[in-house]
């Protein structure tokens, strides 16, 4: 035990993909939270393509459901000490973006060998790097007030509709030919008020 | 984070941390730590460990660390076997045992040393009656033994040493008075100060040189006494202030000190106190400079109250006091409007919005929406907070819930509704029962009191003769609206409260209708009880019920323990038993008030994530009838274990554990119908009474009942849940879940459905049945608390407001966050941003068309006639 924190500070300090070093039945695990500079600021913060160094001290990582909780260094780099061989597994909370949860197996028959997998998608990490998998907006955007969407609305298009009625059928009927038209009179004439039994389906046919 | 660094060590102990000032290791500030044993030197840059040492001796109990300034020695002395005194003196360059020295004290030690100065520490002997001062100089050790009735004459039963920060100077405790007591030169001791006010005293702080100062906190009755003195000279006062103290505010606790140089270059103070409300104060110049209520960061139970009815002719909000003070305002508004207000005047004009709000008043709203939110902390204070704008109307330091003699740790357990005013009973003030007990193990007698939410005004309070174990409100008021409480004490009597007459008659006439259950998480066992007679003991008591035992669900031990037991909430409300799904066919909920659901995991997978393997793990979920007894539901999940959190609600509960084989957390729904009901779709039957729905539904008759599951996978633990809920039941009900980044997610309790199937027909589509996903969607948008964090959350607390669409939400950990939500959408009222001059707009250009199309009309029929 006593070279781990050594050498656990000399893995860290080359940025050295690393996995997870220990001894005997205590193991840790060392891995590293990725937020991609060029991804769009969250909540209106901020500026495109910056990352705040505050949002980075915001991240908390859990292990096991808040069993442990751990905070990232400036350059992304967390670890957790003490940690049982066996199944666990991490979640990284960070406000704006989505992480999935990675399933870390801690092996105690190699020491040193860690696999890990995000359980969203089943992918496989060759190493423990995590990054989020889409961003989080918590806003609806509100829609800027436009004519079109006014027309649009089932109301708008009632009064469209109505609007074009009023004005294009006189039209219609002015281009009818007068012939036409008179005849179109005289049947309807001749049909009369129009009866309840000729409304009822089958009641033209008697 | 800079490093951070985990030290090991072979056996647990006390963890001391130094920072010595001036030792350096290669331009290298050390920090000396002992923890687990161990004794380590740790680099400031890197956090890397420069040196250990390992104090094997067993039982040996390290009380100090000490490295006197200037030199490079480090000191570590302790206590070994419990009579034996222990001195290692260690090189801090390289941890090198220099030298070690013990000497044995036949009468022992009890408690903690306090050091005088580096070379001298003073104890109490296994008694608490005789002083022994222990110095160390130069390696060697010496002693001696003073009695501490040579000291205090009136000194009466045993005393405590509070650790004092003064070099040369250390502080007794007894019952009635502390004494301050100077160490002058070779074991001779000699009183400063005597005196018999609760005290509390800060760490020193230096402040030039060779002089430190610390704070010293005396209590009078309605004040503090605030002295800052000279480490060396006790009688002269840097400082004398008197603070008026709120009584509300309980007892210093803690006190921390820090100066800075007035413009006259004498030292000025400020004092950071921590009250026993654990509310922090800042005192500067004799005056309260700022506070904060931190004891709102430990929520034990919150429930709500109404506020005061508004009465005509009382205007309780006397915002414009006077016509001076109406045309500043609106001269102000005027200023505002035309952008010609000053960034003071546009505060000024803020807060005057605020507090003419409608939001903030301290009145009962239309729609329910403005309430009391009665929390109680676990400093044992009671506040009230106001939904519209989150202030605290009133804080109550509960006097059942100080320190007392027969009470000597009490603690709350939780709130209840005493009585909530309404129709007949509306000249009283509603009022809640704290039920508090006097310390940790359920077996301590209760305290209750009972406070008034419109005052604050603690009304009474009753030290009981029994313990209290449960406390189950009754669905019984009595004329004054005080509601029923029955309290189950450690030996299984039931008491009544409140103690009037009228209670007992009306709870005479319910006698056999009262159940309950109780849950023995130690022995797996779930009971369920009802009332037998009177007790049967000397003292005749008539508001003491002896209980029986009517059925028992035994949990084997060996491969079940009991994880969860979740109720439906007692005012939760139903609007209708009847379900309409696709092609117009009904299902009947089954409802009823005594499902009870347990959740069980295999004893070995009890402990964390990653301890078990699947196949020695499952988790087992019931539906109990906590009449019967009877199981109505029972299913397994291999491969799962907990935590479990769970919901219940009108007919199905919710619950979210963690799958061990898929590895990723899962929620289930289980959803019971009753099927007793079932045939009554015939509308002939309905139509001639030959239908079963007015039948009586009795427990005692088997159920027919089916039940629907399913599962999803959710992506993050859950510290909690819970479930909206609103007046009349009628609006569909969202989950809350409390996310492991503290966020609250509302969770459609659609996509909780388990009749989605991958493909649904058309006809369930119209029904709003989503097609089946694997996994349950989180959508950003819908968590309620955007992009806030409601950091260290424990609870989440729902209320119907009275308008149908919206329920209130309060979630509670280190930050407090409400909100309002309508699960679907606000359609009994206009939103906050409907544009009612466009409603007026629209109004007004209609009415305007029609009057011109009238008038354009008129005149062309005018031009026919005369055509």
């Amino acid at each position: 035990m006593a070279a781990v924190t050594p050498l656990l500070l000399l893995l860290l300090l080359s940025s050295a993909p690393s996995f997870s070093s220990g001894s005997r039945n205590a193991y840790n695990i060392n891995g590293r939270v990725k937020i991609p500079q060029g991804l769009v600021d969250f909540a209106g913060l901020g500026t495109k393509g910056y990352a705040l160094p505050g949002r980075m001290s915001n991240v908390k990582v859990l292990l096991n459901g808040g069993q442990n909780i751990t905070f990232l260094r400036p350059d992304g780099y967390f670890s957790f000490h003490n940690i049982p061989a066996g199944t666990h597994l991490i979640e990284v909370s960070a406000i704006g973006y989505f992480f999935s949860p990675v399933r870390v197996d801690v092996s105690a028959r190699n020491p040193g060998k860690v696999q890990a997998a995000l359980t969203e998608n089943r992918k496989g990490l060759s190493e423990l790097v995590l990054e989020p998998l889409r961003e989080e907006q918590y806003y609806e955007i509100r829609e800027p007030f436009s004519i079109m969407s006014l027309l649009k609305s089932p109301m708008g298009l009632m009064v469209g509709f109505m609007l074009a009625v009023a004005f294009l059928m006189p039209k219609l009927v002015e281009n009818m030919d007068p012939e036409e038209m008179r005849r179109a009179q005289e049947e309807m004439r001749s049909q009369g008020v129009p009866s309840l039994s000729s409304l009822l389906p089958g009641g033209t046919r008697n | 984070m800079v490093w951070e660094s985990s030290l090991q060590g072979p056996k647990h102990s006390k963890s001391f941390l130094l920072v010595p000032t001036n030792l350096k290791f290669d331009k290298d500030n050390v920090l000396v730590v002992f923890s687990n044993g161990r004794l380590h030197a740790i680099s400031c840059i890197d956090g890397e460990v420069l040196w250990k040492k390992d104090f094997e001796a067993e039982s040996f109990e390290v009380q100090q660390v000490i490295q006197p300034p200037g030199s490079d020695l480090i000191y570590v002395v302790g206590f070994a076997a419990s009579y034996q005194f222990e001195m290692y003196q260690i090189n801090a360059k390289n941890g090198e045992l220099l030298k070690h020295e013990s000497a044995s004290f036949s009468s022992g030690f009890s408690g903690e040393v306090s050091l005088v100065s580096t070379e001298t520490v003073v104890a109490l002997d296994s008694t608490g009656s005789i002083l022994l001062t222990i110095s160390f100089q130069d390696g060697k050790i010496s002693s001696q033994q003073t009695p501490f009735s040579n000291l205090v004459e009136d000194s009466l039963g045993p005393a405590v040493i509070i650790p004092s920060p003064v070099s040369g100077i250390f502080a007794i405790k007894t019952d009635a008075v502390t004494v301050f007591i100077r160490v002058i030169g070779e074991g001779k001791l000699e009183v400063v100060e005597k005196t018999t006010h609760e005290i509390a005293v800060s760490d020193a702080l230096s402040i030039s040189e060779d002089q430190e100062a610390f704070a010293l906190i005396q209590h009078a009755s309605s004040e503090i006494h605030l002295t800052v003195k000279l480490a060396h000279d006790w009688d002269g006062n840097l400082l004398k202030e008197s603070v008026k103290m709120d009584r509300q505010r309980g007892l210093v606790h803690k006190v921390f000190i820090n100066n800075y140089i007035r413009t006259d270059r004498s030292y000025g103070f400020r004092v950071l106190i921590v009250m026993e409300d654990h509310s922090l104060l800042l005192l500067q110049q004799g005056e309260i400079v700022w506070s904060r209520e931190d004891g709102l960061a430990s929520i034990i139970d919150v429930t709500t109250s109404e506020l005061p009815v508004e009465r005509n002719g009382v205007s309780v909000a006397k915002v414009e006091h006077n016509l001076f003070e109406w045309l500043k305002g609106h001269m102000l508004k005027l200023k505002g409007t035309l952008m010609l207000a000053s960034p003071e005047d546009m505060a000024a004009i803020q807060s005057m919005r605020l507090k003419s709000s409608e939001k903030s008043k301290m009145t009962r709203d239309h729609n329910g929406f403005r309430k009391l939110l009665i929390v109680l902390t676990r400093a044992g204070k009671l506040f009230a907070l106001h939904t519209g704008d989150g202030r605290i109307v009133w804080s109550h330091l509960l006097r059942s819930l100080h320190k007392s003699e027969a009470c000597q740790s009490p603690i709350g357990l939780n709130l209840y509704q005493w009585q909530v005013p309404h129709h007949h009973a509306m000249d009283e003030n509603p009022s809640v029962l704290v039920v508090s007990r006097c310390g940790p193990s359920s077996d301590t007698p209760g305290v209750l009191s009972f406070v008034d939410t419109y005052t604050g005004k603690e009304l009474s309070s009753l030290s009981l003769d029994h313990a209290v174990v449960q406390v189950i409100p009754l669905p019984y008021t009595d004329s004054t609206e005080q509601r029923l409480h029955l309290l189950i004490n450690a030996d299984k009597h039931a008491h009544l409260y409140p103690k009037t007459s009228e209670a007992l008659s009306i709870f005479k006439r319910e006698f056999l209708n009262i159940y309950w259950y109780s849950v023995e998480d130690q022995n797996g066992i779930i009971k369920g009880h009802a009332l037998k007679c009177k007790c049967t003991g000397e003292v005749a008591d008539e508001f003491c019920f002896d209980t029986r035992d009517l059925w028992s669900v035994v949990f084997p031990s060996e491969s079940e323990k009991i994880v969860a037991t979740v109720t439906r909430k007692l005012n939760e409300v139903v609007h209708t038993q009847a379900k309409v799904v696709a092609d117009q066919d009904v299902m009947y909920k089954y409802i009823s008030r005594n499902l009870l659901f347990v959740a069980t995991v295999a004893p070995k997978g009890s402990g964390e994530i990653g301890s078990v393997t699947p196949e020695e793990s499952w988790l087992v979920a019931y539906l109990i009838d906590t009449v019967t007894g009877r199981i109505l539901h029972r299913v397994t999940h291999h491969g799962s274990q907990g935590p479990v959190h769970a919901v219940f609600s009108e007919n199905w509960v919710v619950y979210h554990y963690f799958n061990l084989r898929a590895h990723r957390y899962e929620m289930s729904v289980i959803e019971i119908y009753d099927q007793s009901r079932a045939d009554n779709k015939d509308v002939w039957k309905l139509v001639l009474g030959k239908h079963n729905l007015t039948s009586p539904i009795s427990l005692f008759s088997r159920p027919e009942v089916i039940t629907k599951s399913q599962s999803y996978f959710f992506t993050h633990s859950l510290k909690a849940i819970a479930v909206t809920s609103t007046a009349k039941g009628i609006t569909s009900k969202q989950l809350l879940l409390g996310t492991i980044g503290d966020q609250v997610l509302a969770l459609d309790k659609r996509f909780l459905d388990p009749r989605r199937t991958v493909n649904p027909t058309q006809a369930e589509k119209e029904e709003g049945i989503i097609p089946l996903t694997d996994s349950l969607p989180i959508i950003p948008q819908s968590y309620v608390t955007h992009a806030l964090r409601v950091e260290g959350l424990r609870g989440i607390i729902t209320v119907p407001a009275k308008l149908e669409s919206t329920t209130l939400v309060f979630a509670h950990g280190v930050d407090l966050f409400f909100t309002q939500l309508a699960p679907s959408r606000t359609y009994d009222s206009l939103t906050e941003d409907f544009s009612y001059a466009l409603l007026l707009i629209t109004i007004v250009a209609l009415v305007a068309a029609i009057f011109v199309t009238w008038r354009l009309s008129e005149r062309k029929e005018l031009q026919e006639k005369w055509r």
